[in-house]
């Protein structure tokens, strides 16, 4: 069949590629004739050939790997092989020298290379290019693999680097740096050297800049270093690649004025009517990522975009339409939308999500194109690249109240006919949490029960628990939501069956407490938590029901964190439920005999830094909060090499009515060894609404002074101490951040039973943002509804808070603020416990 | 107020990602014909590490890149530099943080050499009657991802195939040659 074809292609002459039907078995058969004696060259070669073009093709590469993993095995032969290698890097033909070089380094290792260490060393400094450059390639191959081998050439990479070849340069100044990249006193010698003699060629200088700005990122330098002159010198260099990089390079730099990039700015403008298609690529990409940061720096380079913005490298026009968008005025905003629309489905996926990034910073900067923005955004959505879209969709939703409505419309249609359940479920989800509160929740139903009667599992059930959200919410809507439910009760899937039966049964009871904490706000507890003190309960079988107080909160709330919208390539890894920081902390903690029986973790702290930076000792603090105790881990690190440091504690002085109990000692404090000892304290039972408290903190040792270079200690010690900052102790490390979805329903669920309200003026503050901002940092709650955002040119804002206090009391904190020289603050606190109420009142005045 | 707008777009930058100055360029080079099949391919990194996914790059490359002549593409996160000529489409690919001027040098050099070598007649056919031309040519301009060389006049010299037979008189090579093939032989056959 195969031999038909063949000769078929033969025949009709063109077109046909000889390679194609190669077997191996054949090949094989041919490679006989290595044997004979004269040696034909020109046909061996034709089978090396078709070897190595088997050897590309699929079928034969693993064929390949077995091959070269039996041939390993005998070292005889790979002797020859070696040995023959060995003799063509050093003979008299260059063209084969550079290539055995390669070839020999590939199949060599460790100990092989010091055999052949003296031909590498004189290869480097050959003089002939080819050579150099092979044997410094394969040098920086090697690296990896024999590090400590490698090293010694260094001088002979020195020597290369000045080889008046420009590959040679290139490839010497990269071994150089990886060998002494660990060193930055090294790397910036060499860099001082080469920056001063100059390169010839354009690649090293592009290493070179690479380098400098690498050190000027990590030793921060200021942009008056000499670095930064070098960089900038480089714009002047009369090679593209190296003005790009150099441009580039100070367009990547943290902390840039406008004033540093206008030079660089200038030169990308320059580069946009290259007649050079990736040159245009490169000089709009780069403008577009100084737009992000400094819109005014890329203005004066609109009228070249507008020129590209018809560019036939559709790359190139979407990026020059997206940088204009960022620069541009809101009256040009029309007229760019209308340009990209017209190829939008011409453009690669990648460069589809700049355009929606794009679109969901430009629906931010002017809300009143909305409209416009929606349009283009569900007409795109019948493409093929959904995800992101309806990210943006649901972002400019909860961004701005005005869209609402009609994005959820766009929402509704998009669901009617979507493939994606991960989407479908999430859409369903918004829908439950905003539908309900829209003027005419009735219209979203439809499209919900829709889901319900026409799709797979996951998105019934979610279709299920999005409906009891409007019964809950809507009670003239709750008969015929119950309607539906008892539909979904005689469901196929269980999960969906049992999500309607309950639901069904929350909503029966028609109490506004049971459906705020079941339906809308949902379990606020960290799920490994929750599993670990399960299967403790069932370990210790007791008459008490399970408490759910007693399960740690879940530290970091969830969603309405903002939507990040990401490249679709990274979003393909499978989300993990990593455990969070305090059920590691946790887990440290419980491990610990004297902190047993203080209860679960509730909260711990961000660290506090005790010490200035660059002491002796560093010393950070980590407040864990119990339910009557809190425990103060202190990170230690002894930065001194002349001392060990053993038996430290941290001695803590409180200023009110708080009781030290224990001190938990770190052994040992080796140099540079980070460790940590604890502080276990009492709170006063007596007067719960003492929460604040300064604590007056000594560390301290004894000293046993050892010798730097060993570490070997000296016997005798002696005892010091070493005085650290105050540690203050805040009503916000008594209160874990919990987010409540459905604020309005919390409030009704906690009830005013223990509300207390009072009006304070903040003096000293002088914006609503201002305001919110310090009252969510002093208190450690989290807002919700969105409301830590306050919109523009407002003289009023109503900021919603939620948290749980120590002791598992949900509190709630409705702040009222209006401006009017300074910030007037109306308070109201709930909480289902009087004297948490107290406590967060006294705090605030 | 302008940093949520910062937030979003940096996604796609990396913005703060310092990358670590290095040698190692190029990712791939390709050669396709005009059906989008594989002529040559040769991956220098583990991004595409199976036969499988390499294939469906290389599929997913082709449609987006063989009506427009445009040079430059970003594709699944990478910088695709690219030339097509008659029937044939060449590609170079790199990290989508490299310098998009230093790909440009490696395709520019690989098909003026190619050019030079089949005496302007850069086609599929001719192509695949010099095939180990193409092998040399490649493993002159790149090794393991790193740019060996750049200037085609060097690169046809060092590759050194045209004219006439080259003459083995170097016994070891054929040494090596045979000791090669011997081993292949039986490890096929075993």
């Amino acid at each position: 069949m195969i031999k038909k074809f063949d000769k078929k292609d033969e025949e009709s002459g063109s077109g046909s590629n000889p390679f194609q039907h190669l077997e191996k078995s054949a090949v094989l058969q041919e490679a006989r004739i290595f044997n004979e004696t004269p040696i034909n060259p020109r046909r061996c070669l034709h089978i090396l050939t078709k070897i190595i073009y088997l050897l590309n093709q699929q079928t034969l590469r693993r064929m390949c790997y077995l091959t070269i993993k039996e041939m390993a095995n005998i070292s005889e032969d790979v002797i020859i092989v070696t040995s023959s290698l060995t003799k063509d890097m050093t003979g008299k033909e260059d063209v084969y020298r550079g290539p055995a070089i390669r070839a020999l380094c590939r199949i060599t290792d460790t100990t092989m290379l010091q055999a052949i260490e003296r031909y590498m060393k004189q290869a480097i400094v050959d003089k002939v290019p080819s050579v150099s450059s092979s044997a410094l390639v394969s040098s920086l191959h090697m690296v990896k693999m024999s590090y400590d081998v490698v090293k010694r050439w260094v001088n002979e990479a020195q020597e290369a680097a000045s080889s008046d070849n420009i590959m040679v340069q290139y490839h010497a100044l990269g071994l150089l740096y990886h060998l002494r990249k660990n060193d930055r006193l090294a790397v910036t010698k060499m860099l001082n050297k080469f920056t001063k003699s100059g390169l010839k060629s354009p690649f090293a200088y592009c290493m070179l800049i690479r380098i400098a700005s690498k050190l000027l990122d990590e030793t921060e330098g200021g942009h008056d270093s000499p670095l930064f002159d070098f960089i900038e010198s480089c714009l002047r260099n009369k090679n593209e690649m190296v003005v790009y990089e150099a441009a580039s390079a100070i367009v990547h730099m943290p902390n840039c004025t406008a004033r540093e990039l206008a030079p660089a700015v200038s030169v990308l403008q320059l580069f946009c009517s290259s007649p050079k298609a990736a040159l245009r690529y490169a000089a709009v990409r780069t403008l577009n990522k100084v737009a992000m940061k400094h819109p005014s720096a890329v203005t004066a380079c609109n009228l070249d975009l507008e020129n590209l913005i018809t560019d036939s490298n559709r790359s190139i026009a979407t990026l020059a339409i997206t940088t204009l968008l960022k620069t541009g005025s809101e009256s040009s905003v029309d007229r760019l939308m209308k340009q990209i629309s017209s190829f939008v489905s011409e453009i690669s996926d990648e460069f589809k999500v700049v355009v929606v990034q794009a679109i969901s910073a430009l629906c931010q900067k002017y809300p009143r194109k909305h409209s416009v923005m929606m349009n283009f955004l569900s007409n795109m959505l019948r493409d093929d690249y959904k995800r992101a879209i309806v990210d943006c969709i649901i972002s400019i939703i909860e961004e701005n109240p005005e869209s609402k409505e009609t994005g959820l419309a766009h929402l509704c249609e998009f669901i009617e006919d979507c493939e994606h359940t991960v989407l479908a479920t999430k859409i369903l989800h918004l829908l439950g949490k905003e539908g309900p509160r829209t003027p005419q929740p009735s219209k979203y139903i439809r499209f919900i029960f829709n889901r319900v009667v026409l799709e797979s599992e996951a998105v019934r059930a979610a279709a299920v628990s999005a409906l009891a959200k409007f019964g809950a919410q809507n009670g003239d809507l709750l008969p015929s939501v119950l309607v539906l439910m008892q539909r979904c009760m005689m469901d196929s899937d269980d999960e969906v069956r049992d999500r309607a039966t309950f639901y069904m049964n929350v909503l029966q009871q028609k109490q506004k407490a049971l459906n705020a904490a079941y339906i809308f706000n949902g379990l606020s507890v960290s799920i490994p938590g929750l599993e670990k003190s399960l299967h403790q309960y069932t370990l210790e079988p007791s008459e008490k029901p399970f408490d759910m107080k007693s399960v740690p909160l879940a530290t970091t709330p969830i969603t309405e964190q903002k939507t990040e919208i990401a490249p679709v390539a990274t979003s393909k890894l499978p989300e993990k439920l990593a455990p969070s920081r305090q059920d590691i902390y946790q887990e440290q903690l419980a491990s610990i005999p004297e902190f047993q029986g203080l209860g679960p973790l509730f909260k711990s702290s961000e660290p506090v830094q005790l010490t200035e930076a660059e002491t002796e000792y560093v010393v950070r603090c980590v407040k864990h909060t119990f339910s009557r105790h809190m425990v103060f881990q202190f990170d230690c690190t002894n930065t001194l090499n002349d001392q060990l440091l053993q038996k430290v504690i941290v001695q803590m002085e409180p200023s009110e009515a708080y009781e030290v109990i224990h001190y938990i000692p770190a052994a040992t404090l080796p140099y540079s060894q980070p460790g940590s000892c604890y502080t276990l304290v009492r709170l006063p039972d007596d007067d719960p609404t003492a929460v604040s408290c300064t604590f007056s903190c000594t560390m301290k040792y004894l000293v046993r002074d050892c010798d730097p270079n060993t570490g070997e200690p000296d016997d005798d010690g002696y005892d010091d101490e070493y005085v650290l900052e105050d540690l203050e102790v805040t009503v916000a490390d008594h209160i874990q951040k919990v987010l409540k979805p459905n604020f309005g329903a919390a409030w009704e669920e906690v009830g005013d039973e223990f509300e207390k309200e009072e009006t304070f003026a903040l003096a000293s503050v002088r914006t609503l943002d201002e305001a919110v901002g310090n009252i969510i940092s002093f208190l450690g709650m989290q807002p919700c509804e969105r409301s830590d955002k306050v919109p523009e040119n407002k003289n009023s804002h109503v900021l919603f808070l939620a948290g749980v206090f120590r002791g598992g009391h949900d509190v709630l904190v409705r702040a009222r603020l209006a401006l009017a020289d300074g910030v007037t603050m109306q308070v109201t606190v709930r909480s289902s416990e009087e004297n948490v109420v107290d406590v967060i009142l006294a705090s605030v005045g | 107020m302008d940093s949520p707008i910062l937030v979003i777009s940096n996604l796609f930058f990396h913005d703060g990602i310092m990358l670590e100055p290095s040698l190692y360029t190029v990712k791939a080079v390709l050669i396709l014909d005009n059906d989008g099949d594989r002529l040559y391919a040769k991956y220098y990194d583990d991004t595409y590490p199976t036969v499988k996914e390499q294939k469906a790059f290389e599929k997913n490359i082709f449609n987006k890149t063989h009506r427009t002549d445009s040079e430059i593409a970003l594709l699944e996160g990478l910088t695709v530099v690219y030339k097509s000529n008659i029937d044939l489409f060449f590609y170079v690919i790199g990290s989508s943080h490299e310098n998009e001027l230093m790909l440009m040098a490696v395709l520019n050099c690989l098909f003026d050499s190619l050019s030079q070598m089949l005496r302007k007649n850069v086609e599929r056919r001719a192509l695949l009657e010099n095939m180990e031309g193409l092998f040399l040519a490649v493993d002159e301009i790149v090794d393991g991802g790193v740019v060996l060389e750049s200037d085609p006049q060097q690169v046809v010299h060092r590759v050194a195939l045209r004219g006439d037979d080259v003459p083995l008189t170097e016994q070891t090579v054929t040494q090596v040659l045979q000791s090669a093939k011997e081993q292949i032989k039986w490890s096929l056959l075993r």
